[in-house]
């Protein structure tokens, strides 16, 4: 992964707030994960344009005590495993609201 | 239910969130099933802007799991633009349809907005007795190509049968065909009243030696000893849990904008039409009274041996006339499966001899009687 990812939510999910909790499913094979608050906190921020570092330092690192490295590479493994399971898109360049749905396409 | 999902309906009922709703888009049909609880004449369906609308108070007050159900969805002209609207606010979405105006294209957009399953009903493998039952002659081709078509894009599909005197052979061979189409199965072994009540339609349902057989097939129920085990009485903790979804973490909306706590349990609990659907989901009087309802406040199931097993559906028992009474269908299901009779049952037993003039004790002269 880039140093500097920029990270979008794949279109192909179904996903819901549960109280500070986040639930995603995968629309390929109905796979259910839940997010915890941290996690939820940047599944709602990721917008394919913002690099993933800024949403690190202006969310969560303001929410909660933490160096922004720690935070940074907490939040590099999540997105890492989301995009694993195609609920995240990653790239190095700032990711289109059309390429998120030619993902989301067979 | 994984550990997940009961985890997620934990935090649903905690916070109060409809995790479920069944939105029903018209009640128009291309079918005409003789079980139908369904009138299928257009009384005012909800517009396109006024679903969107739905949609989007729905996403807000947290539904997940969203069934688009009818009549037959395809009828609406606008399905497609709803459908892609609903994938837009990330519901999962289950399907429900005969899929016979499913053609290559409404296939290939299915696929495309990542619907999480297509529920077909097929109520027999063979034509005659299928089409007899949707009483649209071709209708059981149709659905299987439907079918073929939607497996063809990868996409999950169920089968849905509904057990009945006339097609109460058939569950094998609809099961075997769901095989052979790479779809699942299920079977529906009641007969819902219509939803004006009218219990007409109650007389499809097959009788108690077939329900038996159905509940002692062990390629549909499992563990048939486990199953169809006596019951063992109620535990005081079972006492104090919640019936079913409907109303805790689930409701129904139907295409006039009408809120029941399910689909199986048409009480009237407000029209978002008029309330916001938030506004009606916590503060509806009657959903609450539903919410309120536990085992122990029912005064012949609690006292029931099969309490703590039966699946008592809350609605059916409204149907009958009592939200917390029985529902006698799920008690004859009980029966059917255990031989074991409910309280319900045995009064009822017990009400149809003194009404037939007949002793409730009654001594037989053992000389009478061939001794």
């Amino acid at each position: 992964m880039s140093d500097k990812p920029y990270v979008a939510r794949s279109a192909a999910i179904a996903a819901r707030v549960l109280g500070d909790e986040t639930m995603v499913m995968s629309a390929g094979d109905s796979t259910l994960f839940t997010l915890d608050p941290v996690a939820t906190l940047i599944w709602e921020s990721v917008d394919g344009l913002t690099p993933l570092e800024d949403i690190v330092q202006t969310k969560v690192c303001a929410q909660y005590d933490v160096s922004l490295e720690e935070a940074l590479n907490d939040a590099k493994l999540l997105v890492e495993q989301l995009a694993g399971h195609g609920l995240l898109l990653l790239s190095d360049q700032p990711i289109a609201q059309s390429a998120k749905l030619e993902e989301a396409k067979p | 239910m994984s550990g997940l999902m009961a985890e997620m309906v934990g935090k649903a009922l905690k916070h109060n969130i409809p995790l479920s709703v069944q939105l029903d888009l018209t009640y128009r049909c291309n079918e005409r099933c003789i079980h139908c609880y369904l009138d299928h004449d257009d009384h005012g369906e909800m517009t396109t802007l006024e679903i969107k609308d739905l949609l989007d108070q729905m996403a807000d007050a947290g539904v997940f799991y969203l069934t688009i159900s009818g009549g037959e969805i395809l009828m609406r002209r606008d399905f497609f633009e709803i459908l892609e609207y609903a994938r837009a606010r990330t519901f999962s979405i289950k399907l429900k349809t005969n899929g016979i105006l499913i053609r290559k294209k409404e296939a290939d957009r299915i696929k495309e907005l990542g619907v999480e399953s297509v529920q077909i009903s097929i109520y027999s493998h063979i034509p005659e007795v299928h089409d007899a039952i949707t009483k649209l002659p071709g209708s059981l081709a149709g659905s299987i190509e439907a079918v073929r078509r939607l497996r063809e894009h990868g996409i999950h599909v169920v089968l849905a049968d509904v057990l009945m005197l006339s097609n109460a052979n058939d569950y094998a061979g609809v099961r075997a065909l769901a095989a052979e189409l790479g779809a699942k199965f299920t079977l529906d072994p009641t007969i819902t009243p219509m939803m004006d009540g009218n219990r007409g339609v109650l007389g499809l349902n097959v009788d108690e030696s077939a329900l038996r057989e159905v509940f002692r097939n062990e390629s549909l129920v499992g563990n048939v000893e486990e199953f169809c085990a006596p019951p063992q009485g109620v535990e005081e903790s079972a006492l104090d849990m919640l019936p079913c979804s409907a109303g805790h973490t689930a409701c129904y909306v139907s295409p006039y904008g009408d809120v029941y706590p399910c689909v199986q349990f048409p009480l009237p609990c407000g029209n978002v039409r008029r309330t916001k659907f938030a506004e009606i989901w916590r503060n509806s009087p009657q959903l609450l009274e539903v919410r309120s309802i536990t085992l122990r406040d029912m005064p012949s199931c609690s006292a029931c041996t099969h309490g703590g097993t039966c699946t008592r559906c809350p609605g059916l028992a409204y149907l009958e006339g009592n939200m917390r009474g029985p529902s006698s269908q799920d008690c004859e299901k009980s029966y059917a499966r255990t031989g074991v009779m409910s309280e319900n049952l045995k009064t009822k037993k017990a009400s149809a001899l003194l009404a037939a003039g007949a002793p409730l004790i009654q001594i037989q002269n053992l000389q009478s009687a061939g001794l």
